[in-house]
């Protein structure tokens, strides 16, 4: 008997190829989808993570009130001493200080008039210390078009785009023009050994890297920074974890009431980056969730459709003699078949399709001209193990549920009103 | 032969709902068949014949009365048991034949005997016998869809007739044929009537298969107008 309903289940494509197709497809759309998500949603708080706001970041009260301003002269200070008390707090943590800071990029023509001069957002981060893991982080070395990183005091790394547009080249000296910890103006002249394209529109657009060391000499800050980043070992935000942190080390500098006492900040507590975490862990899900239901919803149908398509073959059987229930069970075990066989094809295309963009990713540059939140100019997947078994929920659930409610409707219905429309 | 009673039925009626309603489709039926009849249920679309032939095949059962087949009241059998009595004594035969059409001839015919879960080699004997009864053996691996219409209605017949069933019930079974077609598969189930002694009742308005019958019953309105036995001398067929 489980032959010939084998044989029949094979030999009809309508019942087998079919909804195993239609399964698979919609199996691969709810795996990838989910790899889509997880995957934009990370990358996003990552890249954001390691340009500018850190796992968690340490700046001064004062610093912390004005952050999007970049006021240096707010910047903390003795920060040799605050990035080993917060290494020996935090052992399994890593913590960068940075200077960000705004000013204008001259270049100059032989006569030493300006040739061309572009406002600029400058980065001065730990490129030369032999055990800086900063270039590493920021992806400075795979980002690199042209020349190479700074590899002494005074080089200087521009954007690719703002060195075509000012028409800077390898070697050219430059001069940054901004004002210091103290407000005065300064000048300071940087050589050019290479340029960088991150593929994030925000910091692709203007922005100079150059050693922390050489930044301080220039903005006169002598053991200054304007934050301290703190990044978790593992690679990944927690925000319960960096929240948990920065709450501890606010409360043991409550009471201080100096505007340069340091205070942390999670990454979600920087900026639109709270919402865009809240919205990362919470959409992620629903999304998610919106599209198993869609998809339960269609596989559930297909079910349906499937199990209503054979009435002419259940009345034939029932009127042979095959018990009703022996029916019912055989339609169940056949949808749990097509349901695995759906499962199993469309998780691996699924897969396979956010393998192929977790690797080659997909750009979408042209989207974020303009966008102020760092987004990242390819869009990855990430696998993640529940892509593994999440397609399952609606191939095989949704499947066996849509069956099971075609098979009631056949299963109360009369005998003879079954033959009536298998007659008709 | 036909003596032996083997469906009894008293004061049968048979009602379906209709709104708030009903529509009474078998009134006050009184019949009894013996074994090896061939026997017609005649009459008119709506006159009851088919809801009659569901309750005999106990694939409906009756609102009032009693019907008894093969020692079993339809009406008092839970649908397993309903379920037993179609597997283990009934055969049908439909208008539009109603095959497996994914499964070969051999296939189809031998899915009664699958669930009587008799063996292979005794399936095999009992389907190639049945297919040689109707003269099919030649297309025992063909599909429905390779068969001519009255090859299909054989293999439907070779499919009832294969456990050796003790009541064939046949709805209409030429109403798909054409002339030559019906007289072949009508002498087929004759002779397979005579030599099996297998009760055939059909429900029909076909003149070709009331010729053939034995026994015609003729129904109108639901009720039983006229039952008539045809003796040899009076059969027009023979």
């Amino acid at each position: 008997m489980i032959k010939f309903l084998l044989t029949g289940l094979w030999r009809d494509r309508s019942r087998s190829l079919m909804p195993v197709l239609v399964v698979a497809i919609g199996v691969m759309l709810t795996v990838w989808m989910h790899a889509y998500i997880t995957g934009f949603m990370g990358d996003t708080i990552e890249m954001n993570a390691k340009f500018s706001h850190g796992h968690v970041k340490v700046m001064s009260k004062a610093y912390a009130e004005n952050m999007d301003l970049l006021p240096i002269d707010l910047a903390l200070v003795e920060v040799s001493h605050l990035k080993s008390a917060l290494k020996e707090a935090n052992p399994d943590m890593e913590w960068a200080a940075r200077i960000q800071f705004g000013g204008l990029i001259d270049v100059p023509d032989e006569n030493g008039e300006t040739r061309s001069q572009g406002p600029s957002i400058g980065f001065g981060i730990d490129l030369l210390s032999p055990d800086s893991k900063e270039a590493d982080r920021m992806n400075i070395r795979s980002s690199i078009v042209r020349g190479n990183l700074p590899a002494k005091a005074g080089e200087v790394l521009l954007s690719e785009h703002f060195a075509r547009k000012l028409e800077a080249e390898i070697g050219e000296a430059v001069t940054l023009i901004s004002t210091d910890m103290n407000g005065s103006m300064i000048m300071y002249n940087f050589i050019v050994s290479g340029t960088v394209s991150f593929g994030v529109e925000i910091m692709d657009r203007g922005s100079v890297i150059a050693d922390i060391e050489d930044v301080r000499a220039a903005l006169n800050m002598p053991d200054a920074a304007g934050e301290i980043l703190g990044f978790f070992g593992e690679g990944f935000y927690e925000n319960e974890r960096a929240v948990e942190m920065a709450n501890a080390f606010n409360a043991k500098n409550a009471l201080s009431e100096d505007e340069f006492s340091p205070v942390m900040k999670s990454l979600s507590q920087q900026g639109s980056m709270g919402q865009y975490v809240q919205m990362a862990e919470v959409w992620s899900l629903y999304i998610s969730l919106i599209f198993i239901f869609a998809m339960s919803l269609v596989l559930w149908n297909a079910g349906l459709l499937g199990g209503l398509r054979r009435y002419g073959e259940i009345g034939i059987r029932l009127a042979m003699g095959e018990e009703k229930g022996h029916v019912y069970r055989s339609m169940i075990y056949e949808s749990i078949f097509i349901g695995i066989a759906g499962s199993v094809v469309g998780t691996a295309i699924g897969l396979f399709l956010a393998w192929l963009i977790q690797t080659y990713g997909i750009d979408i540059s042209g989207m974020m001209e303009g966008a102020s939140m760092m987004f990242p100019r390819i869009i990855r997947a990430r696998i993640t193990p529940i892509d593994f078994y999440i397609g399952f929920i609606p191939g095989v659930v949704s499947t066996v549920i849509g069956t099971m409610l075609s098979g009631i409707g056949i299963y109360k219905r009369q005998t003879a009103r079954l033959f009536k429309e298998l007659e008709a | 032969m036909e003596n032996q009673s083997i469906i009894t039925i008293e004061k049968l009626v048979k009602r379906f709902p209709m709104g708030k309603d009903s529509f009474t489709a078998l009134k006050n039926i009184n019949l009894k068949f013996g074994t090896g009849e061939f026997t017609g249920l005649i009459g008119p679309s709506g006159s009851g014949k088919t809801t009659l032939l569901n309750i005999l095949g106990s694939l409906d059962v009756p609102t009032e009365g009693t019907v008894h087949v093969l020692g079993k009241s339809i009406g008092k059998l839970s649908t397993k048991e309903a379920a037993q009595l179609r597997k283990e004594s009934l055969g049908f035969i439909f208008q539009s034949y109603n095959l497996l059409v994914v499964h070969t001839v051999f296939e189809n015919v031998e899915f009664p005997l699958l669930l009587l879960k008799y063996s292979k080699s005794v399936r095999y004997k009992m389907v190639m016998d049945a297919l040689e009864w109707v003269g099919l053996t030649e297309k025992v691996h063909s599909k429905p869809p390779q068969l001519s219409g009255g090859e299909c209605q054989r293999v439907a017949i070779a499919r009832a007739m294969v456990k050796k069933p003790s009541l064939v019930l046949a709805d209409e079974p030429t109403a798909n044929l054409d002339a030559v077609n019906s007289h072949h598969i009508l002498k087929t189930m004759e002779t397979l009537n005579r030599e099996l002694n297998t009760t055939f009742i059909f429900a029909t308005h076909d003149e070709k298969v009331i010729s053939y019958l034995r026994r015609k019953i003729y129904l109108l309105d639901g009720r039983v107008d006229k039952d008539e036995i045809i003796t040899p001398q009076k059969s027009v067929a023979q």
